[in-house]
């Protein structure tokens, strides 16, 4: 099943509106994290072509050439000609013998967040667009390979998925990273303006572009979207890991909690409360997802200078936290203090571990639990005796999970896919512009930047140039 | 009491740009048409400046030249300037632009109306459309006249309800002190047409003899002008110059202090104007850190010393504007011949028709130009072509005549306006055009001359020209292609000269020409079997060979959009029973009733999940038509 999802709400410069039927999608086929191998799917006329681009396969010199529902080992490139990112297996089917009727070709590789995501980005730099939601299942039945029932589920999926998505997409562009986007989209809306406007209006005194200025001007715009690539939330993630938080009051045993699931005394533990006064992050990979877990000093309210510094490194801490698991202790049960340290979570997905439970059986009363904003899970553990911590490992992937069912992070490889377009487009029109190629010509790569753009903005309408070229000159009889 | 005059296939209403085309285009195709005019005297008339084409402009007059259109021949006839802009810029904006003898342009269309087969010219002022059921009849005039009729083109530019304004005084008219389309706005909300009300302005005239040429910048045109027409040959006249000048801070000054008397201050007028054709009250306060705007003097005629003020539209109060003309370098001794005024007409909301330009529900009425929001008389014709072959069509019992998007400015005009609708008169831009490469005014033959072979438009003669330009284009293609170029060659050298590396071996015509400092000149003086090329065939071979790369992209992206454009949407589907739709799609699909699902998805508000359930829609209503077919057990699960 696809998984993908982002609705927008711009329009017409968008590639993807031509391309609703007839093109070449992706999409991860198996779920994210959660399996040891995970398979990306490719169905389209170019399916084959473009999994041949970023795989290499051990006996062929192309995929192409090989046989229809034959096992290929071979390794998966990070991008046509690119360096090897993982070995694998590939096999395809022709249309219309496949279950969507077009070209399908499945790549299965290492599972596990990073390793799916890298191998489903590998695909799309081969050519494939990112699969809309339910699209597999609409291709399917579009070229009738499923029956009416069947397709009517497909409606109410299709429904559903883009609602949920539009949502993400709203959350996005509220975001970070879709504004920045913005700022570029419109220098570049300037840009393009500029073209235009001695295009469409030759009798206007202005003075002509000099290509250096406006290769200058391009590639200022190329260097803002790598960087934003480099920093954007997702690349921390992918590099980094979820940002798990443990979190609570002083002595409930958070130290001791980080250590028993790394297995080993990473931070120190002791019978004192506020023994930890900093934050201690460590590595490691919890069910498949790579995660850095960060002990936090316990909240509480302190005159020590020392410990007040501990506690607002905490509160940072937390405000960048994907997951927090937040620590009560089983044995002292709810205090004020716990109420208090309670009020500081943020609104990300929390896990409340019920610690200590070996001094004795006891749980919160639900009504304390739902004073905890994003609370999911309680869970009995202890640090000493380990018990519980296998489940504390699932709720850790699983709140990952609940992320990933939002969608940001197939979002973002929309997104990123997007801005990785426009960057080429603009490297081609800059090239072009450097080699004299006249504005207009190269105005062709501006205006599918600009569409990739505005996948992530949201905001593509056609008249947007012309409102830019109509403010910016005195264009009239 | 009414009375019955005669009975025609199509009756065209309003002679100026648009109804002309429409006239002669539904004539051509064998249809007995009567056009209507409240003046015959002013058929064809330019009532803003004397000049066609443009950038855009000149690929929609090319395309309808391609077409068997009438306006390149016109224009062709009667330039009293011609000149290719953009030069210096890409293939795609490169157009032709000419000033025009306005009475000899007028004379022209006349003689060509009068010549035309088929097609009755008459004085008349119409006041209704004749309905029987949701059909067209006929046409009723003022004075009680009826005309049976089996399609009706209504084309009557910026007339209906026209009301002109300069300074305090408004008054119900037509443009340039013709009478107004009274009467015929309400008969067609009675019919449930919609209308809206737009305003544009008109520079004043002034007499050429109080200009002092000595202190404006002369603008010719080219030496060597050519010609709309592909029909037409070029040959070297005697042309007119036009006249730069700019406004002073006099000028500025002048308006500034005025504004409280400026219509379009004081909310007289109400209707929205055009962006790009901005009065000159708008400029100055909208720009208002730029210390002069550009004017530049065209002439209107060879008979006359009349000469328009581009730069100026205004409808300040005439005593203000004789002030601002004398306040512009050049012009302080001006007499001014005419003032300049705003004037608001009736538009019928464009999104009411179909492609076709016919009025969704009222089978056989048409609408084409200024009527439908659009500004500019090259916009106008190109309607007027396309709806007098939609309306001699529907009288035949042929199916609608269009172009899409990617095959003609026309196409991106008619679907902008049906489509996305209008919020200010539409005026054609190169621009708004997505494949502008493919869609050069250079090939608008190559593009159309077939389609307009096959709708029955295009003359033998028009036709014979076409195929030898096709042959001598694609001959000189493949010359490119076949003849080898070595070292010590005349085009070699020419190469080197230009500053290109030296060749080593004997290379293609085609691979140097792909080199950016080989052009046209190089192998016209170079190769001996070029030098005799006519000179168009030449450059668009060589544009072919050296744009390659770029237009096969374009055609890509056309590919691509196509797939969309051919998912037919049956007139018959009820949006209401289609289950999913997004309230706000659902609204806009039953509206709008687009053609594709293509046309579907350029409405606004329509979302790619809207367009998904459409096309699942699509499949399923196939399928109960037409049961068992299509159905195989999937291969395998997913
Ligand atoms: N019985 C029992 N004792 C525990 C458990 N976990 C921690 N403790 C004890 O509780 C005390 C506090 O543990 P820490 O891990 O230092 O607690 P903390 O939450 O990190 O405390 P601060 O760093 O002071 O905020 C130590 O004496 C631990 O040995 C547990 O699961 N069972
Ligand atoms: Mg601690």
């Amino acid at each position: 099943m696809c998984k993908a999802g982002f609705g927008r709400s711009g329009k017409a410069l968008d590639r993807r509106w031509e391309q609703l039927l007839g093109d070449t999608i992706a999409a991860l086929a198996t779920a994210v994290g959660e399996a040891g191998v995970s398979v990306v799917r490719l169905s389209g006329p170019e399916a084959v072509t473009c999994a041949a681009r970023v795989f290499r396969c051990s006996r062929l010199e192309s995929l192409a050439e090989g046989r229809p529902r034959r096992v290929y080992y071979g390794w998966l490139l990070d991008g046509p000609g690119g360096r090897r990112l993982d070995d694998g297996l590939a096999w395809f089917s022709r249309a219309p013998h496949s279950f969507t009727g077009e070209d399908v070709v499945e790549i299965s590789c290492h599972g596990g967040v990073v390793a799916s995501r890298l191998a489903l980005e590998a695909v799309l730099r081969g050519g494939a667009r990112l699969a809309d939601p339910g699209e597999f299942t609409r291709r399917a039945f579009l070229n009738g390979r499923l029956d009416l029932a069947q397709a009517e589920a497909t409606i109410d999926l299709v429904q559903a998925r883009t609602g949920a998505a539009f949502d993400a997409a709203r959350r996005r562009l509220e975001g970070e990273l879709s504004r920045r986007v913005s700022s570029v989209a419109d220098r570049l809306l300037g840009v393009m303006a500029e073209i235009e406007a001695r295009g469409d209006f030759p009798d206007l005194e202005l003075e002509e572009l000099e290509p250096p200025q406006v290769s200058r001007e391009l590639r200022a715009c190329m260097e803002a979207l790598r960087e934003l690539l480099a920093g954007a939330e997702e690349g921390r993630l992918l590099r980094e890991g979820l940002r798990v938080v443990l979190a609570g009051r002083p002595n409930v045993g958070k130290s001791s909690l980080l250590n028993a699931l790394l297995g080993e005394e990473r931070a120190i533990v002791s019978a004192v409360p506020g023994t930890t006064r900093d934050v201690i992050e460590e590595g490691l990979v919890v069910e498949g997802v790579p995660v850095v877990l960060a002990d936090t000093a316990g909240l509480r309210e302190s005159a020590d200078p020392l410990e007040l510094a501990g506690t607002g490194r905490t509160a940072a801490a937390l405000r960048q936290a994907d997951v927090v698991v937040f620590v009560i202790d089983a044995g002292a049960g709810w205090l004020p203090e716990d109420e208090a340290a309670a009020a500081a979570l943020p609104k990300t997905p929390v896990i409340v571990a019920v610690n200590k439970s070996d001094l004795r059986r006891w749980a919160p009363e639900t009504a304390m639990i739902e004073r905890i904003a994003g609370g999911t899970d309680v869970l009995e553990v202890s640090a000493r005796t380990g018990q519980g911590l296998g489940a504390l490992r699932q709720a850790i992937a699983r709140a990952a999970g609940v992320r990933r069912r939002e969608e940001p992070m197939l979002g973002t490889v929309r997104q990123k896919h997007a801005v990785e377009r426009a960057v080429a487009s603009l490297e081609t029109a800059a090239a072009a512009v450097e080699g004299g190629v006249s504005l207009d010509l190269a105005a062709v790569d501006l205006r599918e930047a600009w569409g990739a753009l505005g996948e992530v903005t949201g905001e593509n309408a056609p008249e947007a140039l012309l409102d830019e070229v109509f403010s910016r000159f005195c264009i009239g009889k | 009491m009414a009375y019955r005059a005669d009975n025609y296939d199509v009756v065209v209403v309003g002679l100026g740009h648009a109804g002309v085309e429409a006239a002669l285009a539904s004539a051509r195709l064998g249809c007995r048409t009567l056009a209507v005019s409240t003046n015959l005297e002013n058929i064809a008339f330019m009532a803003c400046n004397p000049s066609i084409g443009g950038p855009g402009k000149a690929h929609l007059v090319r395309e309808i030249d391609a077409l068997g259109g009438e306006m390149g021949l016109a224009i062709d006839a009667t330039f009293l300037q011609m000149r290719l802009l953009n030069t210096g810029k890409g293939p795609a904006v490169q157009a032709l632009r000419a000033q025009a003898d306005k009475r000899a342009y007028q004379a022209y269309m006349r003689r060509a109306l009068e010549g035309q087969p088929g097609l009755q010219l008459r004085q008349a002022a119409i006041e209704a459309v004749l309905m029987d059921g949701g059909r067209v009849a006929g046409v009723r005039s003022r004075t009680g006249v009826e005309y049976g009729a089996k399609a009706v083109v209504l084309a009557t530019g910026t007339f209906l309800e026209g009301r002109v304004i300069t300074g305090e005084y408004a008054y119900s008219s037509g443009p340039s002190g013709q009478l107004p389309a009274q009467g015929l706005s309400d008969d067609l909300r009675e019919s449930g047409v919609r209308l809206g009300r737009f305003k544009t302005g008109t520079p004043p005239r002034v007499d050429g003899r109080t200009v002092d040429r000595s202190r404006l910048t002369e603008q010719k045109g080219d030496e060597r002008p050519r010609r709309f027409s592909f029909l037409s040959h070029p040959v070297p006249r005697p042309q007119l110059s036009c006249w730069l000048t700019y406004t002073t801070e006099e000028t500025h000054r002048l308006i500034r202090e005025n504004l409280h008397r400026a219509p379009l201050y004081t909310g007289v007028i109400e209707g929205a104007g055009p962006r790009y054709c901005p009065s000159v009250e708008d400029k100055v306060v909208r720009f208002a850190d730029k210390a002069r705007h550009q004017v530049f003097l065209e002439p209107e005629g060879w008979n006359t010393t009349e000469m328009y003020v581009l730069g100026l539209s205004t409808s300040l109060p005439e005593e203000v504007q004789w002030q601002v003309l004398r306040s512009v370098r050049g012009l302080e001794e001006v007499e001014l011949l005419r003032p300049g005024y705003a004037i608001e007409y009736d538009y019928l909301l464009p999104h009411q028709l179909d492609l076709s330009l016919q009025v969704r529900g009222v089978t056989g009425l048409f609408s084409a130009g200024q009527l439908n929001g659009s500004s500019g008389y090259e916009e106008a014709a190109a309607q007027g072509l396309a709806a007098g072959v939609n309306a001699a069509r529907q009288v035949q019992g042929l199916g609608p005549w269009m172009l899409r998007r990617d095959e003609g400015y026309i196409g991106v005009l008619l679907d902008d306006l049906v489509t996305k609708g209008v919020t200010e008169p539409y005026r054609v831009l190169t621009s708004r055009a997505e494949y502008r490469l493919l869609l050069r005014q250079s090939n608008a033959d190559l593009r159309l001359t077939q389609k307009g072979r096959e709708l029955g438009l295009v003359s033998d003669e028009r036709y014979r020209r076409y195929q030898e330009r096709k042959a001598e284009i694609d001959g000189l293609r493949r010359y490119f292609a076949g003849s080898l170029a070595g070292p010590d060659t005349p085009l070699a050298e020419r190469v080197v000269q230009a500053g290109g590396s030296p060749l080593r071996r004997a290379e293609t015509v085609e691979a140097l020409l792909r080199r950016p400092e080989v052009g046209v000149p190089d192998v016209a003086a170079a190769l001996a079997d070029v030098a005799a090329a006519d000179r168009e065939c030449l450059e668009e071979a060589v544009l072919e060979v050296k744009y390659e790369g770029y237009l096969q992209r374009e055609q890509q992206q056309v590919a691509r959009f196509r797939r969309m454009e051919e998912r037919h949407l049956p007139q018959d589907v009820d949006y209401d029973a289609v289950m999913g739709l997004s309230t706000e799609g659902r609204l806009r699909l039953k509206a709008a009733q687009p053609a594709s699902v293509g046309q579907a998805q350029r409405l606004e508000g329509v979302s790619p999940a809207d367009i998904a359930v459409l096309l699942v829609y699509l499949e399923q209503r196939r399928r109960v038509r037409s049961p068992g077919q299509g159905m195989e057990a999937p291969a395998d699960g997913q």
